[in-house]
């Protein structure tokens, strides 16, 4: 329920937007074409989105509503451009039809159909074909991920480890034992089958200081790049809007 | 089971030996080609001895042709003369890879792994180009099995087998002991509270397709807590992504109502697309956080940047939060906004802990048998690296 404080709220927030915008484009610092109009857009849309931070209202879900459809809407595109054009309709249908250099592509028919069978799932009597289609992704996406997992993960991971734990000087053979130390008991932490107790459970517990060492230094480092992503909004907003900044 | 086992160990040792020592070749030879080994035809390695007086300044340029004769006009490969030394050569030997899909026109390409290429070493420097070196030739072909990543293929074998072996065993030995995880039992009370309070649980997907194993996890601990929410006859909303994601979670849940004796209280419009992109997916469940106000909330997945935005708007409706994520980057988040925070392999430890099915206990025994294999190959293997024998790592060696 919308209080009367917050439609006033609101309506001289989206007066006085309308009042900037129009000082800005009578003093020409925002051009009456397509870039100042762009600006203004964009500016209402970013602060629509930022109204959310006081709490849900009208304006937000409009810019909530048209994110969610222009991004459904691009994704169409995407799909059609990207996959259907080129490696359907282009591969096997127009071919067909016409003559081109290189003939249809029939090895295009089984993918397609797979693709086809997910749409009948809005057949009651034919849904149960849209599961070859899920079988199919799920055990190609299984066979695929499993023996890259092993090279990419487990191996890679492995590789580090293998080096001399005296590396030559003493930081360097410190920072390499607190390596070992950190990956074994961090191993430790994930057994399941054992319970956390005694010599086990306090190796884990070590393991458990290690992750939250490494969490707390990935807090920090994210928090700082989602500061500059904040800079670079305001600068949009203070810069190419308002021209407050240069 | 344990001779075959120590088989396999055994041909890992010996295989991975073998395998290092490819096609290379052994003396001073001068500049040879040869076909790239584990490769799928497309590409020739080239191979000559260094010189005296290498440096930044003198380039070694590598001329290729069809035919034997010539014309060596195409540029195959330009590089200093002090770069791509072949590893464990101690820089007495360069090593470079040329892609031959590239080097001529389209008809050449498409013919294949048949062509034979003819390379022309020259050494180039500010002072003259002198042609080192005879003219090598070699025909690319492709190899069906990558002998690089034996050890890869050799470890999936071994750690299949421990796994079916666990089963087995799970499957006689009923009850095998898990571990307590705080955030797998704090499901039930997550949706306990909300059945007192007449709210709806939200449960999230991730930002990953059906092929990632998160996902597939993340499946897993969605029937379970569908089969629960029948049970109690609490609403349940799933939001996706994905369409495949979404067309997988509506036939999970359905399948858990089903077997909670509830199809008719199953919705199938609770199961839902929120939106197709990452931002606007994050803004469709904040908006829902807010207006629908869950009593619990599940982020179950894969996450990106936006787990922080999630979560923080589901701790401020006051929603009892559950995240569990394999995103080591995406951790520190929820562990900060959510009440229970399952890490990485607690996720897919997840489903055997709620279904305690034989299979899935087996498989988690297994899993634990083979960090204890690898807790102790890594020490072993430091100390003998400390030692100055690499033996252990060359058997894992990534391919």
């Amino acid at each position: 329920m919308i209080k009367k404080t917050d439609i006033s709220i609101m309506t001289w927030i989206l007066i006085a937007f309308g009042i900037i915008n129009i000082i800005l484009l009578a003093t020409g610092k925002l051009g009456f074409n397509a870039k100042g109009i762009g600006i203004i857009t964009a500016v209402a849309i970013t602060l629509a989105m930022y109204s959310f931070l006081y709490k849900d209202n009208p304006v937000f879900k409009i810019a909530e509503n048209l994110f969610v459809g222009v991004a459904m809407g691009y994704s169409l595109i995407i799909i059609w451009f990207n996959i259907l054009k080129p490696d359907v309709f282009e591969a096997l249908i127009v071919p067909m039809f016409k003559d081109t250099e290189i003939g249809p592509q029939y090895s295009v028919i089984v993918p397609t159909l797979l693709g086809f069978f997910m749409f009948l799932r809005f057949s009651t009597k034919l849904s149960w074909l849209s599961r070859w289609s899920f079988a199919f992704i799920v055990g190609m996406g299984s066979g695929i991920a499993i023996p890259n997992f092993i090279n990419a993960i487990l191996l890679r991971q492995l590789e580090p480890m293998f080096a001399p734990l005296y590396t030559g000087s003493f930081w360097g053979t410190v920072n390499t034992i607190l390596v070992l130390v950190g990956v074994v008991s961090v191993l430790f932490y994930f057994f399941f089958s054992m319970e956390h107790k005694g010599a086990i459970g306090g190796v884990s517990v070590v393991g458990v200081w290690f992750l939250m060492i490494a969490f707390g230094a990935s807090f920090g480092y994210t928090v700082m790049a989602r500061m500059s992503l904040l800079i670079g909004r305001m600068q949009f907003l203070l810069k190419d809007w308002l021209g407050i900044i240069q | 089971m344990i001779k075959l086992f120590i088989t396999f160990v055994f041909s890992i040792l010996i295989l991975s030996c073998t395998s290092t020592a490819f096609a290379m070749g052994g003396g001073k030879s001068e500049f040879q080609a040869f076909d790239t080994p584990n490769d799928s035809g497309k590409s020739i390695t080239l191979r000559w001895p260094s010189s005296p007086g290498e440096s930044d300044h003198v380039e070694y340029v590598v001329y290729a042709s069809t035919t034997k004769n010539g014309p060596f006009e195409t540029e195959a490969l330009r590089i200093k003369s002090n770069d791509m030394y072949e590893e464990g050569s101690d820089s007495s030997y360069h090593l470079a890879v040329v892609e031959t899909d590239k080097l001529f026109n389209k008809e050449a390409s498409d013919n294949g792994s048949s062509i034979e290429y003819f390379f022309k070493l020259v050494k180039v420097s500010n002072l003259d180009s002198t042609s080192i070196g005879v003219i090598a030739s070699a025909t690319p072909k492709g190899n069906w099995f990558n002998s690089s990543r034996l050890n890869n293929f050799i470890i999936l074998i071994i750690f299949s087998i421990l796994t079916l072996c666990c089963i087995k065993h799970a499957k006689k030995v009923p009850g095998l002991f898990i571990r307590k995880i705080k955030g797998l039992d704090a499901i039930d009370d997550a949706l306990g509270r909300a059945t007192e309070m007449g709210k709806p649980a939200l449960f999230v997907h991730g930002l990953n397709d059906m092929d990632s194993i998160s996902t597939i996890a993340a499946i897993n601990i969605l029937g379970r807590i569908a089969l629960r929410v029948a049970e109690y006859d609490t609403p349940l909303k799933v939001s996706n992504i994905y369409p495949i994601v979404l067309s997988v979670s509506q036939e999970v849940v359905k399948e858990s109502y089903l077997e909670a004796g509830r199809p008719d209280a199953y919705v199938e419009d609770n199961v839902f697309l929120a939106a197709s992109e990452q931002f606007p997916y994050v803004v469709a469940l904040s908006g829902i956080m807010t207006r629908e106000k869950p009593a619990a909330n599940f982020f179950v997945g894969y996450f990106y940047a936006e787990s922080l935005i999630l979560s923080e708007t589901g701790a401020a409706t006051g929603a009892i939060q559950i995240a569990a994520t394999d995103a080591f980057t995406q951790l520190p988040f929820f562990i900060t906004t959510c009440d229970y925070t399952l890490m990485g392999e607690e996720l897919y430890a997840a489903s055997a802990y709620l279904s305690r099915e034989p299979l899935l206990l087996g498989s988690l025994r297994a899993q634990d048998i083979i960090k204890g294999v690898l807790i102790g190959v890594i020490i072993f293997g430091a100390i003998l690296a400390t030692c100055g024998v690499d033996f252990i790592s060359s058997i894992f060696r990534p391919g």
